[in-house]
């Protein structure tokens, strides 16, 4: 029904949405729709697992610790994150080993996907370190110092009062920087994983149909993100405290 | 009112007169001086960058025959296959020459120029090691490619290799070299002439299969220009660079093997003449 009109479409008015009635394009499309939806996922949860390991050694004693994660933020902050991916897949992985494929040949322990997805995760975790930290400065000093006297530890302290309190403040700047990482994934064409970009130049270059192409891939990214912020949009309803910030 | 309507029949006249605009491609092109025409700068022997920074190759002598033919400046534009047709559509460039194979296809965008003036076909450089003996063997194996080849289709169609595909050429060969495929899936030309430049980074590799798919290249024009005076210019010159065997030449020039397709049509539009 849908290919068909689509079909017709392209016949008539030649509007070519090769995507909707030509079945190659479409697993082609859906598996970049695939491959982006599961490096966001994937580089989300990583990235914000950085971000409060980060955070934690940042406010720790170990001056190593510190000096580590500075580094690390200052490091990943301050390049551009397709200089940092073209560096890990074509200069770092070329010095690590190979493993054998099962047909003679030899293919690369971490596949153009994997590097994205590290590549991503440590872009966007050295910002979620700082957006945590933000967070955890905005937890008033009285309240930790009532907890602290109460004999909590350093990590009850975090656990039950400073973190719950911190992510509140800093929902608006996370979500934005993970709007950002969704983004961002486009930027794993440069190394042919077949991301949504990737699947659409695929398409585009064998169609001709720049410009129907484009449009399903804003559409499609409008749809992406959307779904990501519906879902913070329910976590901040569901972590509202009456009272408490906004 | 009035004059909001009048505003509006001026620019819908103006639009009207657009096409008709663009017919006579090379009287414009003589009033700006500059032939613009989208080449390759990453395809040894036809169009590459010289260690100066300089695009060469027997594509771009081509070029510039042709802007010398109408008295021109040549002005170089370097595209990709993702992008050369568009390019051309929105006016940007002239006349595309960079490799560009011919299918129906491509036929209905742009004006393929005949006769063809070069033929290649395709296949694999690959490592030696790979053991790759036939097409089928490629199935399920992280295959290298560049973006808006039209063999990628064919071959994914026909042998299911999972293909990753690059913006650009050395970006495709730099993964191959970092093991990250066990092939490049390309124009068995370009394989030929980067086997044979004596490179010892490519010692240990092959081309291991037969060669498939013979396609010819074209020039491309727009599809406005074909009967034109700027097509007929490209056609006239196209053939007579392979009736005067200045193709040959420029094969034996660049270190490119004399290809059957040109001793072929050589010998063909000399015995009609």
């Amino acid at each position: 029904m849908i290919a068909s009109y689509f079909q017709w479409l392209n016949d008539t008015h030649g509007l070519n949405f090769s995507v909707f009635y030509d079945a190659f394009d479409r697993s082609r499309f859906l598996t970049g729709l695939w491959t982006t939806t599961y490096i966001c996922v994937v580089s989300i949860i990583a990235s914000m697992v950085l971000g409060l390991i980060g955070v934690w050694l940042a406010g720790g004693d170990s001056r190593l610790g510190r000096l580590v994660v500075r580094g690390y933020v200052q490091f990943f902050r301050n390049t551009p994150p397709l200089v940092q991916l073209s560096f890990f897949y074509f200069a770092v992985a070329g010095l690590l080993p190979t493993v054998s494929d099962g047909s003679g040949g030899q293919s690369p322990l971490v596949s153009g996907t994997g590097w994205a997805i590290i590549a991503f995760s440590l872009f966007a975790g050295a910002f979620n370190v700082e957006i945590f930290r933000a967070g955890i400065e905005a937890v008033p000093s009285t309240t930790v110092e009532a907890a602290e006297s109460l004999g909590y530890t350093r990590l009850q302290l975090y656990l039950h009062v400073v973190l719950p309190l911190a992510f509140r403040i800093c929902l608006p700047a996370l979500n934005n920087n993970l709007i950002n990482l969704v983004k961002t994934t486009t930027l794993a064409y440069a190394i042919g994983v077949p991301e949504l970009l990737y699947a659409a130049s695929q398409i585009w270059s064998e169609m001709f149909n720049v410009r129907e192409m484009m449009n399903v891939l804003l559409v499609t990214y409008v749809a992406l993100v959307a779904v990501l912020v519906w879902i913070m949009g329910r976590w901040e309803k569901a972590m509202r405290i009456p009272g408490y910030s906004t | 009112m009035k004059r909001t309507f009048t505003l509006a029949l001026a620019c819908a006249a103006m639009l009207a007169a657009l096409p008709a605009l663009a017919q006579d491609s090379l009287a414009k092109i003589k009033e700006k001086g500059v032939l613009t025409v989208g080449v390759k700068n990453d395809y040894k022997p036809w169009g590459f960058l010289e260690p100066s920074g300089k695009i060469v190759g027997l594509e771009i002598d081509l070029a510039q025959a042709v802007a010398d033919k109408i008295g021109v400046k040549l002005e170089m534009l370097p595209v990709i296959a993702a992008n050369r047709m568009e390019f051309l559509k929105q006016g940007r460039i002239d006349m595309v020459l960079a490799t560009m194979g011919d299918t129906p296809d491509r036929r209905k965008i742009v004006g393929m120029v005949e006769p063809n003036y070069y033929a290649g076909a395709t296949n694999v450089l690959a490592p030696k090691s790979a053991n790759l003996k036939k097409w089928e063997d490629l199935k399920g194996r992280k295959v290298c490619g560049v973006q808006g080849a039209y063999y990628n289709r064919r071959v994914t169609q026909l042998y299911a290799p999972e293909l990753v595909v690059f913006p650009s050429v050395p970006d495709a060969l730099n993964a191959l070299q970092g093991n990250n495929c066990v092939g490049f899936l390309f124009d068995d030309t370009l394989i030929v002439s980067t086997l044979a430049g004596g490179d010892p980074k490519w010692a240990n590799y092959e081309m291991p299969l037969v060669s498939e798919d013979p396609q010819l290249w074209a020039i491309g024009i727009r599809i406005e220009d074909m009967d034109g005076p700027f097509g007929k210019l490209v056609k006239e010159m196209s053939v007579d660079w392979h009736k005067s065997g200045k193709l040959l030449e420029l094969e034996t020039k660049w270190g490119i093997k004399q290809s059957p397709y040109l001793i072929e049509t050589n010998k063909k539009l000399k015995s009609a003449s």
